[in-house]
């Protein structure tokens, strides 16, 4: 190694041993009391469902076995067919023309995974996050088939639901980005 | 001074706009030209009661408590509640501005709407998790939060369904506080978003993050990225104290400006996504059906507002003479510019006193100088902000959005995002209602 080596290499050390001194320094002087936790810890509360599917758990669901959960579960808050009172209608309404705006899942959500989202989040509202995936699934199928926009006979998991095409999916006009 | 030079003293002010509306420089710097020339009452003055000692001047008082409360006679100086027995729905509780004044919402008093009642949450137990979109997942807890550098802003809160009776048909006969009642406004004091981003390494190419509770329902929103490195805060405190639980304890996050639903209480999760997550509350709720059929989505800031709070629909004039009008403006785009008043349905308009400091995102008060003459008045307020955006009449406002097709109670949400310019009628008797102009 020529001196000018040396002497290059030396530089490069203390280069190195600054930037690891001055990154250390800057750690410490501020503040960093996060607590690391893996993907898979936090995996436990990531219940959200993203319009493209991402984040819907294994497990599936129809209209018939969704009929049951609903009877026991949502039926005295949704009306025995989602007709609503006293609680939110599920079902029907129409939200253009002269009558009242009725805003339903059929009439108005865009997305048929933010279906799946709410009712595994808070509903039933006594008792949220107590149906299983599977009732969360069939429940869905079920407000999806009173609403004439799946089939008797479909079945709804992971890749079926959001294939689903609400009847509003084109109704919305976004302000962010943009006016606002 | 005599009755006769007593009015010839008022009338000496200068009136700036109809119907007795007098320049706001009287309360800002002639606060004794107003004393001498507007005066108290008749100086000869009427048999009084002879001053006596009431008994509380004559004995001890009572010990002081380790937590003060209002004065006993305060009584109904108290929210309203929609579900005051918790059914199963969501519950609003609604500030009482027309017994309030200036402009900070005392912490019981502040508004709030719950999915499911608030949440009771030991504060040792409580996490926030910040994942997704991050180089490292990471666990905050509340102890954590206490120790990392505090930044304090006053700034209002208020529903995307405040003010949204005043979209009905006909005129709601109610008050302020179930009117306006959705906004509130408190010193808000915790840690900046940002600063926590930069520690769990937030993707730099993430343009959108959600916020979650860990209240029962798990209410959660999508939030631009811009907006949690612009002001966004996870707030600890609120006017100094630990948040009010239902309010959020023991963190909320803090969007300045934001619809009050984004502002997530008893955050518990914040996820670092690819896009809107469409959750119920952006999509199904918070949304703004127009005349076309289509709907806005994502209106995030709430618009320059004001109204009148004294007086305000159910209250009374106690006759003929001096007022001091007064109400509360703000804008989630910044600073309150100017406020105008009209005595006379918006015919004249007067510039109102801002009470300072005037502070971007947070209510404001103003107050304007009126001699009664005792006929029929019409009030009204029209707030103008630093970006210049001018509070609409209530028939602009209805040209963009629709015509009402009903009045539904008032406490039902028919048009979010309703900032039009409030109309106190005043009758010859002093009876102050809701009117339409």
């Amino acid at each position: 190694m020529s001196t000018f080596e040396t002497r290059a290499l030396s530089v490069c050390i203390a280069v190195a041993v600054l930037a690891l001194r001055t990154g250390a320094a800057v750690a410490a002087d501020a503040p960093h009391f996060g607590q690391p936790i893996s993907a898979a810890d936090a995996a436990a509360w990531d219940i959200s469902v993203g319009p493209d599917g991402a984040g819907l758990p294994p497990g599936s669901g129809t209209p018939a076995q969704g009929a049951v959960v609903y009877a026991e579960k949502c039926a005295a808050c949704h009306g025995d067919k989602g007709e609503g009172k006293p609680n939110a209608r599920l079902v029907g309404g129409q939200i253009t023309g002269n009558g009242p705006v009725v805003k339903t899942v059929g009439s108005y959500w865009p997305y048929a995974t933010t279906l799946f989202d709410f009712t595994r989040r808070a509903m039933p509202w006594t008792a949220p996050k107590s149906l299983t995936d599977n009732e969360v699934y069939a429940v869905t199928a079920y407000i999806l088939r009173l609403n004439g926009i799946i089939g008797d006979n479909d079945v709804i998991d992971a890749k079926t639901l959001p294939q689903v095409k609400m009847p509003n999916r084109d109704g919305f006009i976004p302000l962010f980005p943009g006016k606002h | 001074m005599t009755k006769s030079q007593h009015r010839r003293g008022a009338e000496s002010l200068p009136r700036v706009a109809g119907n007795g509306l007098i320049d706001r420089r009287v309360l800002l710097s002639q606060g004794t030209a107003i004393a001498g020339a507007i005066g108290v009452g008749a100086a000869t003055g009427a048999a009084a009661e002879p001053l006596a000692n009431d008994p509380w001047s004559l004995a001890p008082g009572i010990t002081i408590p380790p937590y003060g409360q209002p004065s006993r006679f305060e009584g109904k100086t108290v929210r309203t509640l929609t579900n005051p027995k918790l059914e199963p729905r969501g519950s609003a509780a609604r500030t009482p501005h027309h017994l309030l004044n200036g402009t900070i919402t005392p912490n019981g008093l502040h508004f709030v709407i719950a999915r499911g009642g608030f949440p009771d949450i030991d504060p040792d137990k409580h996490k926030l998790l910040i994942h997704g979109r991050v180089k490292q997942p990471m666990i905050f807890t509340v102890e954590a939060l206490l120790r990392y550098p505090m930044t304090s802003r006053v700034t209002f809160l208020e529903c995307g369904g405040n003010s949204a009776p005043l979209y009905a048909k006909d005129p709601i006969q109610a008050n302020v506080q179930a009117l306006h009642g959705l906004v509130s406004c408190a010193e808000w004091t915790g840690v900046r978003l940002s600063t926590l981003f930069e520690e769990v390494g937030i993707d730099p190419e993430a343009k959108w993050f959600l916020a979650e509770g860990a209240d029962a329902p798990s209410m959660h929103r999508s939030i631009p990225v811009s907006k949690a490195m612009d002001d966004a805060m996870i707030v600890l405190y609120q006017n100094g104290e630990r948040i009010n639980p239902s309010n959020g304890y023991p963190m909320r996050l803090l969007l300045p400006g934001y619809e009050g639903n984004m502002n997530v209480k008893w955050l518990r999760r914040i996820k670092v996504v690819d896009g809107p997550i469409m959750a119920q509350n952006e999509t199904m709720a918070y949304t703004i059906l127009l005349p076309s059929g289509k709907a806005w989505q994502f209106f995030y800031p709430q618009e320059v507002k004001s109204f009148i709070s004294h007086p305000s629909p159910g209250m009374t004039m106690k006759g003929p003479g001096f007022y001091e009008i007064s109400g509360l403006s703000w804008s989630g785009n910044g600073r309150i510019s100017k406020v105008e008043v009209s005595a006379d349905g918006g015919k004249s308009w007067a510039l109102a006193a801002l009470q300072t400091p005037v502070l971007s995102k947070a209510l404001t008060r103003f107050r304007m100088a009126w001699n009664w003459d005792g006929s029929a008045a019409i009030l009204l307020s029209r707030a103008t902000d630093e970006a210049g955006n001018v509070q609409p009449s209530r028939a602009t406002f209805l040209a963009e959005r629709g015509q009402p097709r009903a009045s539904p109670p008032v406490t039902a949400f028919p048009m979010e995002h309703c900032n039009v310019i409030s109309s106190w009628g005043v009758s010859a008797k002093g009876e102050v209602t809701n009117v339409y102009v």
